[in-house]
């Protein structure tokens, strides 16, 4: 009987509810997960990422599974630790992460996301790339701001890059300067990514008048199939030359969309734009979630963060709809302001937005193919910000 | 490494200024692109072109079916009738439209041939 007894509670001490109770912020964070969950199944918020981060966010918080180790990563970074050791004393999730921590995931989403990624509009009007730089505003005034609240370079930088709205280089560029705040930082991005068709409507109305709305574009030329397949050539050329620290990220974005336009390699761009994509989605969504352990996501800085990131992204709207104004002046109200919003990456989401905003304006307006140059130049920009931004604190 | 606010405006000046540079340059370098393909193909077609079809897009009312091919204009550029009628590619294109289930002025049709 005794035996029994004791091998019950044995089993009640080993088990996860007894735990449960040790430390009160697990208990918040499993809320949070399931919060998140909740968005991302029913509302449908960037569900693709959303629930993968949140299912990381459950399971490290859940006590007693040993899946991730923060611990191992303070001491990897501190270098008393290397890599191997994650393989000999980690768990699941903390081999899953080596492929964040060594930038290789984000860098394999680009190479999807360059597959997908159209950029006949940017060709058939290359002065969407002037909006594309307009719409980084709101990565250097937060970059301000963070300083201001009083985060140091590295984590600042990390912060202000929510304003690229991209996800993908949020998270390469946070892994390698302030890889203790990367959990925040990707739940801010994918969350106001997806509430973008909520952020951006009233600061577009608020910048532009009825009239500037209701402008309608003229049809933009056709892009030779020659001018798609040398674009990304000369692109991964051009910027790597002038700022060599893009590389990683535009070098597999252009490589992408080579395999894409190149029209002889149908099977690897098939395999990048979805198994691959797919599978490095999960494997960086959970990784990702799994920062989030309780005792060091549930700080001020973690609010500090998400105010930040919204200031970002608003900023950033409005330094793309500022400059969309400016060019419809000088062009003689040719240009719709509206398709300057869309310079904050965020693709196609961005693009849609200045469509419903530009056809509640006026019916007959189709804005989607012009908004997506600087849509897909957002995308150049905030890469091109990582890239500054990692040659000075990285 | 710590920033102060002087240093943190100076790097935001200078962050934006190399975004735009960059993007800048690689606009102009598309803008050159786009100008030396789009004259070397105005240049291609210049010999064989009494063979091709004429430059100027016809409207063509009524195309005889035995002709060779006709531009009719689309509202996405022009489309090369091959022996097939304005009416035949109206419907045609209107039916491609309904089953792709997008509007037909998103669509390009570059040309329409009858096999036989």
């Amino acid at each position: 009987m005794g035996a029994i007894s004791e091998t019950l509670v044995n089993l009640w001490q080993s088990s996860g509810f007894s735990m449960l109770f040790d430390d009160w912020r697990n208990l918040i964070m499993i809320v949070l997960a399931c919060v998140l969950l909740y968005l991302g199944i029913v509302k449908k918020f960037e569900p693709l990422l959303l629930v993968g981060i949140a299912f990381g966010m459950l399971l490290t918080n859940l006590p007693g599974g040993g899946l991730y180790h923060p611990e191992l990563w303070d001491a990897i970074m501190d270098g008393t630790k290397t890599y191997g050791a994650v393989l000999a004393e980690g768990g699941l999730l903390d081999i899953l992460y080596i492929g964040v921590k060594t930038s290789v995931y984000p860098c394999l989403i680009f190479l999807g996301v360059g597959a997908m990624t159209d950029f006949g509009p940017l060709l058939a009007n290359p002065k969407s790339l002037l909006l594309g730089a307009a719409a980084q505003l709101g990565i250097y005034c937060a970059f301000i701001l963070a300083v201001l609240l009083g985060f140091n370079g590295n984590e600042a930088a990390s912060i202000g890059i929510i304003g690229g709205a991209d996800g993908p280089t949020a998270i390469f560029l946070t892994s390698i300067l302030a890889p203790h705040l990367l959990g925040a930082i990707a739940i801010a991005a994918y969350s106001y990514m997806a509430l973008i068709p909520m952020i951006q409507p009233p600061i577009m109305r608020a910048l532009t008048t009825e009239k500037e709305r209701q402008i309608k574009m003229d049809q933009m030329r056709t892009v030779s199939k020659k001018e798609r397949i040398v674009f990304p050539i000369v692109v991964v050329i051009f910027t790597v030359l002038l700022l060599p620290s893009v590389a990683p990220l535009l070098g597999m974005l252009m490589l992408g969309n080579l395999l894409r336009e190149c029209g002889v390699t149908e099977r690897l761009s098939d395999t990048a734009q979805n198994a691959l994509m797919n599978i490095v989605t999960i494997m960086l969504s959970v990784s990702v979630g799994a920062t989030t352990v309780g005792s060091r996501f549930l700080t001020a800085s973690t609010l500090k963060i998400v105010a930040l990131g919204l200031f970002a992204f608003c900023f950033s709207t409005v330094g793309g709809l500022l400059l969309g104004k400016l060019l419809c002046k000088l062009s003689g109200g040719k240009i719709n302001p509206l398709i300057g919003s869309a310079g904050v990456s965020a693709v196609p989401m961005a693009a849609r937005v200045s469509q419903v905003v530009g056809q509640k304006s006026n019916p007959t307006n189709y804005l989607l193919m012009h908004a997506m140059g600087p849509n897909v130049a957002g995308v150049i920009g905030s890469a091109v910000a990582a890239g500054f931004l990692l040659a000075i604190f990285g | 490494m710590t920033v102060t606010l002087a240093e943190s405006l100076g790097y935001s000046i200078l962050g934006m200024a190399v975004v735009f540079v960059m993007l800048v340059l690689l606009m102009v370098v598309i803008f050159a692109m786009g100008k030396a393909m789009t004259q070397g193909k105005k240049r291609q077609p210049a010999a064989p072109a009494a063979s091709e079809a004429p430059a100027a897009p016809v409207p063509a009312p009524a195309p005889d079916p035995k002709a060779g091919k006709v531009p009719a204009r689309g509202s996405l550029g022009d489309v090369d009738l091959h022996t097939v009628d304005d009416r035949t590619a109206a419907i045609l294109m209107a039916i491609v439209a309904d089953k792709m289930g997008a509007p037909l002025n998103e669509l390009r049709f570059i040309s329409i041939k009858e096999i036989q």
